[in-house]
């Protein structure tokens, strides 16, 4: 199989528009003669669902949760990038271009990540006229701050809540069009299958959460807005519902998945209490901005954050200070949780775990005053103080790494299309914008970026060349087979009344993924997970309770499908961390560093994209390799020294 | 801790539910509520019973998902959502009871789940800016005064859970609709379409079936995100305003 990237020929800044020139055109009126299907109603679904249906395309949406709103783009705290340089310090699309390939290290495309820069100016601007109320400052004008490591203030933010804000701007405009009727929304309704029709995608499989009823829904193209697979950890700072299921269906009808190993782990969440956690929550790290992070320079045991007085000035060692003196706290994501995570394996973490480092802002009060620091973190603080019972205006936060994002997903070409023409990955569930590690706040600019921008153009261009005829209906026998399929899955789950919970599958999986998969990987450990799986598959699908009925509301029978999913899944990113024995981003092979101990990239042998090719049940997958192609930056190692 | 929980079943829409009640034996205080809810539905599942549904999702407080009314408030005892409710809240030896929400526009879909896109329509009815993707101006063209801003994010932050609903004697959604009404009314961006607005939004709300308000206030002192009952009085001179002006839009039509 040959991958083509489809990325444009000619200078880097000219790419965009000379392809959109020469991307086709829908006739105004033709657009309603075309159906387009959109899974998923995050930032990048609603965005581009809404968009469409402007367009004039009759589009279905669909979403698991009850509303459209729930989506977990709206947990996402800290902020959206933008290149729009209002500070006047420097910024640029070609920095903000720079700072994302670099970040990334190395291994995203030069192309589709300037496609992003540019266009994050325009998201803004979108936002703003939707009435997403952002930041001001008391001009008026709209507020900037650095964010995650950036040298230059281009975070646009709406106080620790800028995710709901955008995703409400998104949402709103998905409403506008649905009282338009351009878009026929599908709440509490999950996508189980993807139908292929002489190659091409031609619908999906449902499930109606509520009723239970499986049904086929057609259309001219496919549209997988389903975000993220961080849940294959079981702990992570995803929604309980967050799943890969929608992407792991349409794998294994073809599409290739791509960088299932880059798993961003984020420094600044909560650290686990107990064995009933059902998950991690994140603390912006836009806290790293005023607080600081520190270990004592010798060990004490269970350290609590209120007796953190206790341990003198000289005797407390700000670690990510100390070895990055020019960015300080604010290394980017990867650097900072993998040596949190050493500190703690040294056995200087805090806390009743010792899996805990501090994040400390007496000096920030100090300095700017308490209400300062309240304005800026409040509902963070407020959030940590919850769930802890800890106050930290009095005391240092406890924090710990924790799976935040998936920067691996479904392999795209530069018109967001998949290798199956007519099925398109948008946000992130495609693997394209972000290489090895993304960068804070530019997962909202990419949710956004190819809902708004991209995927209007690109999809355009597929339905003008197939053109309306080309369309199968949902009377289709491959539409009966995927249809029968899926019954049978569902009832092959209620059939199987063994003896464990689909959570105890779950939290088995998550636990070796972390421990084997996780901060740091080396071949021993990925052979040894490897093995763990291929068993827990087995036994899953002899030994899975799932009680109720196929026909009604059943969560244990909608979390069984998803976790044996996940299972399935898990094997390909160990497969993926084998084949990358290179240390890069979030991948770091303890087998290749520098000897400092920071991650060693080796883009002799590893600068490519790997893409993995489903050959059947229990068959290995094949990699396939695009190569990538760096015409505008030298490959450099990063130092945040 | 050891708890005793009053738990409302209801096996589907139709059916009709009775309140059931379990033991908790081995509860920490360090547990969400939900969490202590999974732990309970883990030994369910062991026993062969159906496991208490409930609606949940980020369990971070913020996508509106989770309800339940604990021991008589939306959310439990504090202002907060119900996933951010720590058990350390309540006492060793306590009974808690747990209700789905209750409204006529709510309809109990299983156990603790209720049929929330009431919600949904009224936004469809009005909650948003006519812009389309592309051609707008840039952001920075019309400053808003900080005070401005700060107050539309205030209402903005309504995460749409309906725990107002539940609070009100007359399951009344004025403090929903006019988060909405206000952010709009207070930007700049949505004075153009402002009076349209709030007809339609309030209209769909009286459709949907919700109660008036008659300024108990239950909703503001249960909202787990502080939305303030001065939406409510806006929303309501916004109303007046649009009734005596009368100001009506033709949809559709365009160019020739």
């Amino acid at each position: 199989m040959k991958l083509d990237s489809k990325i444009p020929d000619g200078p880097l800044a000219e790419k965009w528009t000379k392809h959109k020139f020469n991307l086709k055109l829908v006739n105004p009126a033709n657009k309603r003669k075309y159906e387009v299907i959109v899974v998923g109603t995050g930032l990048a679904g609603a965005s581009a669902a809404a968009s469409l249906g402007e367009l004039g395309y009759n589009v279905k949406a669909f979403c698991f949760q009850d509303s459209p709103r729930r989506a977990h783009s709206i947990a996402a705290q800290g902020g959206i990038n933008a290149a729009k340089n209002y500070q006047n310090d420097g910024d640029s699309i070609h920095r903000l271009f720079y700072d994302t390939i670099k970040g990334g290290d190395y291994r995203a495309r030069e192309g589709n990540v300037y496609r992003l820069a540019e266009v994050s100016v325009d998201i803004i601007d979108q936002c703003v006229a939707q009435g997403v109320p952002f930041a001001r400052e008391y001009g008026g004008l709209l507020a900037n701050r650095s964010f995650g490591g950036a040298q230059v203030s281009r975070t646009f933010y709406a106080r620790g809540q800028t995710g709901q804000q955008l995703l409400l701007g998104a949402y709103s405009a998905l409403n506008r069009q649905i009282a338009n009727g351009k878009v026929k929304m599908y709440s509490r309704t999950e996508m189980l299958d993807v139908v292929v029709v002489d190659g091409k995608a031609r619908g999906i499989i449902t499930r109606d959460l509520i009723t239970g009823k499986i049904e086929s829904h057609s259309a001219h193209a496919v549209l997988l807005c389903t975000g993220g697979y961080g849940n294959v950890f079981y702990l992570s700072t995803n929604a309980k519902g967050s799943n890969v299921t929608a992407a792991w269906r349409a794998h294994k009808k073809g599409a290739l998945f791509g960088n299932p190993c880059f798993t961003q782990i984020h420094p600044t969440c909560i650290p686990v209490s107990g064995d009933h956690q059902s998950k991690l929550t994140l603390m912006s790290e836009s806290l790293r901005n005023d607080g600081r992070v520190w270990v004592p320079k010798v060990a004490h045991k269970g350290l609590k954050a209120k007796d953190a007085q206790s341990i003198p000035e000289a005797d407390r060692d700000y670690f990510l200070e100390r070895k990055y003196p020019s960015f300080g706290n604010l290394v980017p994501r990867d650097v900072a949780s993998r040596n949190a995570k050493m500190m703690c394996d040294e056995g200087r973490g805090v806390g009743p775990t010792g899996l805990a480092v501090f994040l400390d802002f007496s000096d920030a009060i100090k300095r700017d005053g308490r209400k300062t620091i309240e304005s800026k973190y409040g509902n963070l603080f407020d959030m940590y103080k919850q769930i802890t019972g800890d106050n930290p205006y009095e005391m240092p936060m406890m924090i710990y790494p924790a799976v935040h994002y998936t920067m691996g997903g479904l392999w795209v070409d530069y018109n967001l299309s998949t290798n199956i023409p007519g099925l398109y990955a948008l946000g992130e569930a495609n693997f394209s914008d972000h290489g090895a590690n993304r960068l804070g706040a530019s997962a909202l600019m990419q949710g956004l970026a190819d809902g708004y921008f991209v995927i209007p153009y690109t999809l355009g261009d597929y339905l003008a060349n197939i053109g309306w005829n080309d369309k199968v209906g949902t009377d289709h026998p491959a539409f009966k087979e995927a249809m029968d399929a899926v019954n049978a899955r569902v009832n092959k789950l209620l059939s199987i009344k063994g003896k464990k919970t689909v959570d105890e599958f779950h939290r088995e999986l998550g636990l070796t993924m972390w421990e084997y998969c996780g901060m740091s990987r080396n071949e021993a450990g990925l052979k040894i997970a490897k093995k763990k799986i291929q068993d827990l598959k087995a036994e899953f699908w002899q030994n899975v309770d799932v009680l109720g009925s196929a026909n009604e509301l059943n969560m244990e029978l909608e979390k069984a499908g998803r976790v044996a999913d996940f299972i399935e899944l898990g094997e390909l990113m160990v497969d993926d961390a084998l084949a990358r024995a290179e240390s890069c981003g979030g991948h770091f092979r303890e087998e290749s560093q520098t000897p400092e101990g920071e991650a060693l990239r080796k883009d002799d042998e590893y600068a490519f994209v790997s893409a993995w090719e489903y050959k059947g049940e229990n068959q290995p997958e094949e990699l396939h390799k695009e190569e990538l192609k760096f015409e505008n930056v030298k490959l450099t190692q990063r130092s945040y020294k | 801790m050891k708890l005793t929980l009053k738990v409302w079943r209801q096996k589907n829409k139709e059916a009709k539910g009775e309140f059931k009640t379990y033991q908790a034996d081995h509860v920490s205080t360090d547990m969400s509520f939900l969490e202590m809810l999974d732990v309970l539905n883990t030994s369910l599942i062991k026993k062969g019973e159906d496991p208490i549904h409930f609606d949940h999702d980020c369990r971070e407080g913020i996508c509106g998902m989770c309800s339940l009314y604990i021991n008589g408030h939306p959310h439990g005892p504090l202002q907060t959502t119900t996933c951010q409710l720590h058990m350390r809240t309540f006492k060793d030896g306590e009974t808690i009871t747990i209700e789905p929400w209750r409204a006529g526009a709510f309809p109990v879909i299983k156990d603790l789940v209720v049929d929330r896109t009431a919600f949904d329509r009224i936004q469809q009815a009005g909650g948003y800016v006519s812009v389309n993707t592309g051609g707008v101006p840039d952001a920075n063209v019309i400053p808003i005064p900080k005070k401005v801003a700060d107050e539309a994010f205030d209402a903005a932050a309504c995460i749409g859970c309906g725990a107002c609903v539940a609070a009100c004697k007359n399951a009344s959604a004025m403090l929903f609709v006019s988060a909405k009404v206000s952010q709009f009314a207070l930007l700049p961006q949505g004075h153009a379409e402002r009076k349209e607005r709030v007809e339609k939004m309030v209209a769909q709300m009286d459709a949907e079936g919700f109660g008036s308000c008659t300024n108990t206030k239950a909703c503001e002192a249960e909202c787990p995100k502080g939305i303030s009952v001065t939406n409510i009085a806006r929303m309501n001179r916004e109303y007046l305003s649009a009734m005596f002006t009368n100001y009506k839009v033709e949809v559709g039509g365009g160019g020739d």
